[in-house]
């Protein structure tokens, strides 16, 4: 079903927004966060202005409605991404959170000096750092399954780094530079007949794509709520049962144990073995909410319509002489089109644009190693959500051919 | 912000006229700004009375940045390293000629962040240098 996306667009007040006297924000930028629904953002106004309290241990009507708030959003996002069940959904602060959780709790556990770690060319800082942490602290080893010129994964040389007998792959499932939608199950699959466990940064795909982590047979997957209309401050990292019971726990503190001693303590059940000390609860809150706006919608719904965006914007972007854009061809990919123009730099770019309200983001968007192999520092990168209209794309376009004669 | 892109600095940007290296040097600092990646070095030449005999930057960024150091290295030459030391935002500003926001200052005072850091022997350009 086509979206109805200007009516749509009323749902976001901030689109409304003048950024100068007259010049209404064309905000392509959603793949940095992605603007929040009024059902969102009521969401948490009601929460502190009807119930909040602290959750757990307090028998109070408040104590309680709050408590059964946050614990129903976790259900709603876990039925979102159809988890199993609810005690695999753990909260974090976001993506970030969620990947060093797994490489403080189960990777220190379970990984040894010698073993092998494989990452891509495409990750994030925050699905690479944690691990050149790891690597520093315990000698583990990382290699990284090469990106082609084409943007795609070297599946080939992926299947040889497998022979090394890696013990976990970590890889993003939608890249946020190229947009690239990596065959996630596919390579689940091959690292799971090789023994590995996977993880899987879904911080760009969950907000843009269905993702069902039974069907990827995902062990643990990371996303943050402030990417797919959610608030910023909570994220959440989905695990296999037995793995997450397996691990020790990552931060110490109030509501992760049963029990505690002057010299011990014991953990509490999952989730809340994860989650010490007061959590983000009216950000729950709103990412329940968000979650519920994007399943009335239909996130096939969504996809079928960034697709439409990005293909149009690939084909305009691309007519514009000195325009480069990176990644594969709009039928791999989700709505970013990161794009360099001869002569310009991207900060310019994006100076430039923003005199007319455009919104676009410049720089290595936290993936350096990814420019680095395209040789290059740094791109512009436009990227499209449900919001947004191919009126938008011309408007970025024109910006540009405006940046083109500043610099002519 | 209007007029961030006036002619000056575009011109400074396109054609750079302290574009390069200096070899042999008496001074050599580089430093990056991690929010774009942007890359200034800067090399001097000192004579006997401790005054910029020469000077040129290399590098890659935006037009800001790389019009700043153009402009910087330009007004250094012949002064006294001491002088040099004095130098700060507001000098910056006032040869851009242009008012910016704080993400694009950073762009602008990386050239002298980098100066003084080499002329201070310092083993890192940070932002105290400049204010
Ligand atoms: C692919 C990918 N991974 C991880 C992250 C990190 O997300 P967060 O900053 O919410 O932790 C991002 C956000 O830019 C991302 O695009």
């Amino acid at each position: 079903m086509a979206l109805n996306v200007l009516a749509l667009r009323k749902d976001f007040p901030i689109l409304e927004r003048e950024t100068r006297a007259g010049v209404r924000v064309t905000y392509l930028d959603s793949t940095a966060t992605s603007q929040k629904p009024l059902a969102v953002i009521e969401a948490m106004n009601d929460f502190y202005r009807q119930s909040n309290a602290n959750i757990h241990r307090g028998v109070h009507t408040l104590a309680e409605e709050a408590t059964a708030l946050y614990e129903d959003a976790r259900g709603k996002i876990a039925k979102f991404i159809n988890a199993a069940s609810a005690r695999q959904i753990i909260y974090t602060r976001n993506t970030t959170e969620s990947i060093n959780l797994v490489a403080y709790s189960w990777a220190r556990a379970n990984l040894k000096a010698g073993d092998l770690v494989v990452l891509t060319e495409m990750e994030h800082h925050s699905n690479l750092v944690p691990w050149h942490m790891l690597a520093a602290e315990r000698g583990i080893e990382l290699d990284f399954i090469p990106v082609t010129m084409d943007g795609l994964l070297d599946l080939d040389a992926y299947r040889a780094l497998l022979k090394r007998t890696p013990k976990l792959v970590a890889f993003t499932q939608m890249s946020n530079v190229l947009g690239t939608v990596n065959p996630a199950a596919e390579i689940i699959r091959m690292a799971h007949e090789a023994g590995a466990v996977t993880l899987v940064d879904a911080a760009q795909s969950v907000p843009h794509l269905k993702v069902d982590v039974q069907e990827l047979d995902a062990d643990f997957l990371a996303f943050s709520a402030h990417k797919m209309c959610g608030p910023t401050g909570i994220g959440a990292l989905y695990g296999k049962a037995e793995l997450l019971e397996s691990m020790p726990p990552f931060l110490g503190g109030g509501d992760m144990i049963k029990e505690v001693h002057l010299r011990s303590f014991r953990p509490n059940t999952l989730p809340h073995k994860f989650e010490a000390g007061t959590p983000a609860i009216a950000e729950a809150v709103g990412f329940g909410a968000a979650v519920d706006y994007l399943s009335a919608i239909g996130m096939d719904n969504i996809a079928a319509h960034e697709h439409e965006i990005t293909e149009y914007a690939l084909e305009r972007l691309e007519e514009i002489p000195g325009v480069k854009v990176f990644g594969p061809p709009a039928r791999h990919k989700g709505g970013v089109a990161a794009f360099t123009l001869e002569g310009v730099h991207p900060h310019d770019v994006a100076q430039i644009l923003d005199k007319d309200g455009i919104a676009i983001r410049a720089g290595h968007h936290c993936a350096q190693p990814l420019h680095e192999k395209f040789g290059i520092q740094s791109t512009s990168r436009a990227s499209f959500y449900l919001y947004n209209t191919k009126a938008e794309v011309d408007l970025l376009v024109n910006g540009i051919y405006k940046v083109k004669e500043v610099f002519a | 912000m209007d007029d961030m892109y006036r002619e000056v600095i575009i011109e400074h940007y396109k054609n750079p006229s302290y574009r390069g290296k200096l070899d042999p040097h008496d001074i050599s600092f580089a430093d990056n700004n991690p929010l774009c990646g942007d890359h200034i070095q800067i090399d001097l030449r000192v004579d006997d009375s401790g005054n910029v005999a020469d000077a040129r930057f290399d590098g890659h960024g935006c037009a800001i940045s790389q019009a700043s150091a153009d402009l910087l290295v330009e007004s250094i030459i012949g002064k006294p390293l001491e002088e040099v030391k004095k130098l700060n935002k507001d000098s910056i500003l006032e040869m851009l000629g242009i008012e910016l926001g704080p993400v694009r200052l950073k762009c602008a005072l990386l050239s002298l962040k980098v100066l003084k850091a080499g002329v201070y022997g310092l083993g890192e350009a940070s932002d105290e240098l400049v204010e």
